[in-house]
């Protein structure tokens, strides 16, 4: 590489990892600013693992995200073999479209609808809970739709979706058709041919969408702030309602673990891939 | 690898509610019961109730540094669990409340929004024989503007708004005696401004002369001019930046409350506060119960908690706004009572105002000058915007054309 390149590329690391760097050196700081360094000190992390807001914002986050992905991954995975297997050609491309819509869509306009479909419906389902209250039918009683985990949850697939699909179209599309069909002539039933031959090739791309969607639902706070209630409250959103005071230090701490964690399961999983390509290739020279 | 990846988030999010819940269980919250009336407290005990508490961040006494965690307490004296969640400013928390879809038992809205949420019947009456230490409560913050009858509402905290200055760089102290410091060339970038129209405005119109709650539509534009013109000498608009701009000495005057002015002043003490003698704005936040709640007789028995001196006192340390319980103002150290930051003169206090809520119209009205206040710019020219827009277009045109001729080239 050239001086210059290499320069250009130390100068892309410093833009984009000095911020998260500061924010960690001042996880350490002894005062409560933000900008003066007055001494090395534990205190934060030691006030974070007592912050029970904090904690419990966490958790409802980690929950979310974690049903959110899942939910996602599935629903997603099988959109897109649904998508891949389409003959009309306008037809597939008027759902890629339908697909795009949550992301291209601000997401304040997708946290307004959702809140408002929710409160509408959970308006209709107490309306028709007291008109079949009368009735000989009172069994018939829906549970009420109060906004909280389900609603956050709901509307995190919602955004998380797309997210899976565009993923796993590609690796779809690279595939060979034919070891599927090899497969069902080898004897499987379309089912398991799905299962030993479609997912482990697609596997990738369902690994990238999960993970995506994870990190969206994790950091998102635009449509959590419409949707969350009193049970329910995310991180992003305790965060934010810190800003009339003084935002704490504690977060600061967090934000730290939660970088450090991240990067330990990254290099984890990259040291996990390379040796398992190693392996592999090792097979492969002995054969 | 997915299995894996999943069964570590999975073991991350069970492994995290264990945190509290053991070091509550382990420890207790040590608040003194001897001085609390566990008849009255007791009578909801082990009834498996909730209540759900909507309050401002940081707003609380939560156990941080040794302090009272003020709501395991109260689970601990009366057994009734506590759902808590914050909001950011009282438009978001009235916005939450009126969408519906949610219940909350405690609200903390500041005197505007109360007098507002009371003309829109979103709160509830409260019965005060529920509350017997509303008798802790001064009687000078009691029945104000907002308020009349102080049928719904029971103060938590109050502030004014005053100057908070560098008094190494502001050597004369009759400069920041008027608002006029905020407009003075002498300290040219080195001012701050308060980053809402609410406050902006209020500032601005007390310099003026002018009542604090608008009242025609001239006030505000003559406001707007004066607003226009100090864009030239202020270094920024600001919200909870101040704390770091000032206590690292980056400019020499802001407008900011007494309240958090002490939390300045104890990390720098060069720092110093003054309300101008045109007056200012006094504000009090008050515990409520929307009207929604199903949960009454709850949120008055937390109300009523909220009261006590011990935990009056343990909120009022945390938050560092001033309290208007007498009990937990007598029971302060005599610095700080004495301190004229934190507790003001009676006369001046007369001189302040509370924000009103000034209806839906002039509301609008403010909010659309404000915003015409912010994008002011001289430099800035009407057509960058279309004109950045045109670009766009055009360039998405012409990468357009070009591919569709490749592409009939190729083929």
């Amino acid at each position: 590489m050239k001086w210059y390149a290499k320069l250009y590329t130390r100068l892309v690391f410093v833009f984009l990892y000095l911020p998260i760097l500061v924010l960690i050196v001042f996880s350490f700081n002894e005062s409560k600013s933000r900008a003066n360094w007055t001494g090395f000190s534990l205190h934060w992390y030691r006030e974070l693992f007592h912050n029970e807001l904090i904690l419990s914002s966490l958790r409802n986050t980690l929950i979310i995200a974690l049903a959110a992905s899942v939910i996602a991954l599935v629903l997603g995975t099988m959109a897109a073999v649904g998508i891949y297997a389409m003959r009309r050609k306008w037809f597939k491309s008027i759902v890629m479209n339908v697909t795009y819509l949550p992301i291209l869509n601000p997401e304040i306009v997708t946290g307004v609808s959702m809140l408002l479909l929710f409160v509408s419906f959970s308006n209709g389902i107490q309306k028709f809970n007291t008109w079949i209250g009368g009735t000989a039918f009172s069994f018939l009683q829906l549970p009420e739709l109060q906004l909280g985990f389900l609603t956050l949850i709901i509307a995190h697939v919602t955004f998380c979706t797309p997210y899976v699909i565009l993923n796993v179209l590609p690796k779809l599309r690279q595939m060979d058709r034919y070891t599927f069909e090899a497969a069902q002539d080898l004897g499987c039933s379309p089912r398991m041919a799905f299962y030993k031959v479609v997912i482990p090739e697609i596997m990738p791309g369902m690994v990238s969408g999960f993970l995506m969607a994870f990190t969206y639902s994790l950091d998102d706070f635009v449509i959590s702030y419409f949707v969350s209630s009193a049970t329910s409250q995310t991180l992003p959103v305790t965060i934010f309602s810190m800003v009339r005071k003084h935002v704490s230090p504690e977060i600061n701490a967090l934000t730290a673990i939660i970088f450090v964690v991240v990067l330990a399961l990254l290099l984890l999983s990259n040291f996990y891939s390379a040796k398992k390509e190693k392996q592999m290739m090792g097979k492969e020279e002995r054969e | 690898m997915k299995k894996r990846i999943l069964s570590l988030l999975a073991a991350l999010v069970l492994a995290f509610p264990g945190f509290g819940t053991v070091r509550a269980l382990a420890e207790g919250t040590g608040i003194d019961t001897s001085a609390l009336d566990m008849d009255y407290y007791g009578r909801y005990q082990d009834k498996g109730y909730s209540i759900s508490v909507y309050n401002w961040g940081e707003y609380i006494s939560d156990g941080a540094d040794g302090s009272l965690d003020v709501n395991k307490a109260f689970e601990e004296v009366t057994g009734i669990k506590v759902i808590y969640s914050n909001y950011d400013t009282n438009e978001s928390m009235y916005a939450k409340l009126k969408t519906g879809g949610t219940s909350y038992d405690i609200v903390i809205p500041s005197d505007y929004m109360i007098s507002r949420m009371i003309a829109e019947g979103m709160l509830q009456k409260l019965d005060f024989s529920n509350i017997p230490n509303l008798h802790n409560i001064e009687d000078i913050y009691l029945n104000q503007s907002y308020d009349p009858g102080n049928e719904y509402s029971v103060p938590y905290t109050w502030g004014v708004l005053g100057l908070i200055y560098n008094t190494r760089l502001v050597e004369d102290e009759s400069v920041v005696a008027s608002w006029g410091a905020l407009w003075s060339e002498a300290y040219m970038d080195n001012i701050l401004m308060i980053n809402n129209s609410k406050d902006a405005f209020g500032i601005t119109f007390k310099y003026m002369g002018a009542p604090i709650n608008a009242e025609t539509t001239e006030q505000v534009d003559k406001a707007v001019e004066l607003l226009k013109a100090q864009k030239n000498v202020i270094q920024a608009y600001v919200a909870d930046e101040i704390f770091d701009k000032m206590i690292g000495e980056e400019a020499a005057i802001a407008p900011y409350f007494n309240g958090d002015a002490v939390t300045m002043i104890a990390d720098n003490p060069d720092l110093a506060f003054s309300i101008p003698m045109e007056g200012s704005n006094i504000f009090t936040d008050c515990l409520c119960v929307p009207v929604e709640s199903q949960k009454r007789e709850l949120a008055e028995m937390y109300i009523n908690f909220m009261l006590e001196p011990e935990v009056g006192l343990a909120n009022t340390e945390a938050i560092g706004y001033s309290t208007p319980n007498r009990l937990v103002y007598e029971q302060l150290d005599e610095e700080t009572r004495e301190d004229p930051t934190a507790y003001p003169t009676e006369e001046e206090l007369a001189r302040c105002e509370y924000y009103n809520y000034v209806g839906a119209e002039m509301s609008l009205y403010i909010d659309g000058k404000w915003a015409e206040v912010l994008t002011a710019d001289e430099k800035y020219s009407a057509m960058i915007m279309p004109m950045f827009l045109g670009a766009c277009v055009a360039g998405i045109i012409t990468l357009n054309v070009v591919r569709a001729s490749r592409k009939k080239r190729e083929s």
